[in-house]
């Protein structure tokens, strides 16, 4: 690097120039981790897009996990019925920020044809939607573009110290890793992720006697 | 039909002895009997004890606001649901229809779970689905819709889109999660 007379930087050739919080986002949006929520035929697209024909690892989105703990980026492919909705749900709180959506197919949008007392009309009435896919099942192609889209989103939105993702629901998560250890303590009692925990493992331990 | 199934004459015969006449139809070379709502646990016990091993289904149909009964069943008249227990004998391959007419308030038959094993999660989609009763059963929770549900949706007064159930969930936003 050096400085010419006027007063001017210059750069070799090899360097560029950037923000800490663009450094941040390309590194997020390069290596999305899904978190294949398929309950229909959007999920045998979801899993042709996975596979080497369509490879989504050319977009650093391949490896699909099946816990919420080591995913980013959630994909609904299929109608999501009322019974199903908690369980949804309960995926959505245990992933990790930060964390993404994509709403995959008419029937995860909107309910599609399936407009029955079961039915849940469109996952985004309960949790947080970032990108939705037409289609009925949509092609790769169309799952490919939403993924595109979604990088170019989390490039815009993010920053290094990821002071957005520091939202109430991620506070009260890491106030829970103190207090479960203390469940009576006046905090877990207001904390509604510890009593979750709790009526949770409440619930489990009934189901086993 | 290539391969029409056997013959059920012998059972029907045998049903005539014990239960004397039923009202039986075939309709494309499959019978049904309809069984009296009083006697309907002995009549399946019967069946059961005769060769007919296997219980392939246990159904239902709510026949509201039919005109006519349902199929030219007598049995049916001014009866609301049409229970449909479908039998099979691995042994001689023959295949019976049994129907149990019940009726509002609170269709109540006794639970053939006893006879059949299979009975139990069938029997327990009907209660689910249509609201129908099994005196008996060991374990009548509901089967396909959720715990909290209150209505039976396959009911033909119950509306296809459900009266808000599928609303009634906390909305998580983004904020929140």
């Amino acid at each position: 690097m050096a400085v010419t007379d006027s007063g001017q930087v210059q750069l070799p050739e090899n360097v560029v120039v950037s923000r800490l919080d663009a450094l941040a986002n390309w590194c997020r949006k390069n290596s999305l981790w899904p978190m294949p929520f398929a309950t229909a035929c959007c999920g045998i697209e979801l899993m042709a897009t996975g596979a080497s024909k369509h490879d989504l690892a050319r977009f650093g989105a391949e490896v699909f996990r099946f816990s919420p703990r080591q995913c980013d980026l959630m994909i609904v492919a299929g109608r999501v019925v009322m019974k199903m909705l908690p369980v949804l749900q309960r995926i959505w709180l245990q992933m990790h920020e930060p964390k993404w959506c994509i709403s995959m197919g008419a029937c995860a949008s909107t309910g599609g044809v399936f407009d029955t007392y079961a039915v849940v009309q469109g996952i985004d009435r309960f949790i947080p939607v970032d990108m939705y896919v037409p289609g009925c099942p949509p092609r790769p192609e169309q799952l490919i573009q939403a993924i595109i889209d979604l990088q170019d989103k989390i490039q815009r939105e993010g920053t290094i110290t990821g002071r957005e993702f520091d939202t109430a629901g991620r506070q009260a998560r890491k106030r829970a890793l103190v207090e479960i250890a203390d469940p009576l303590s006046v905090d877990a009692a207001r904390n509604p992720v510890v009593q979750r925990e709790l009526a949770a493992r409440a619930e489990s331990y009934a189901g086993r006697s | 039909m290539p391969f029409p199934p056997p013959a059920v004459d012998d059972m029907l015969a045998a049903l005539a002895d014990r239960f004397g006449s039923l009202e039986t139809s075939v309709f494309r070379g499959q019978t049904r009997v309809v069984a009296p709502e009083t006697r309907s646990f002995e009549l399946l016990e019967f069946l059961a004890g005769r060769g007919f091993d296997l219980l392939v289904d246990v159904s239902c149909v709510d026949y509201l606001d039919y005109r006519e009964p349902p199929m030219g069943m007598r049995g049916g008249k001014g009866r609301r649901y049409g229970l449909v227990y479908l039998l099979a004998s691995t042994a001689t391959n023959q295949r019976l229809t049994v129907r149990v007419f019940v009726d509002d308030p609170a269709p109540t038959v006794p639970s053939v779970v006893p006879l059949w094993e299979a009975a139990n999660w069938l029997e327990r989609e009907v209660w689910d689905l249509f609201g129908i009763r099994f005196a008996g059963h060991p374990d009548l929770r509901r089967l396909v819709m959720p715990d909290e549900f209150a209505a039976h949706p396959l009911r033909k007064d119950y509306p296809l889109q459900g009266r808000g159930e599928r609303h009634n969930f906390p909305v998580i936003t983004r904020h929140e999660s």
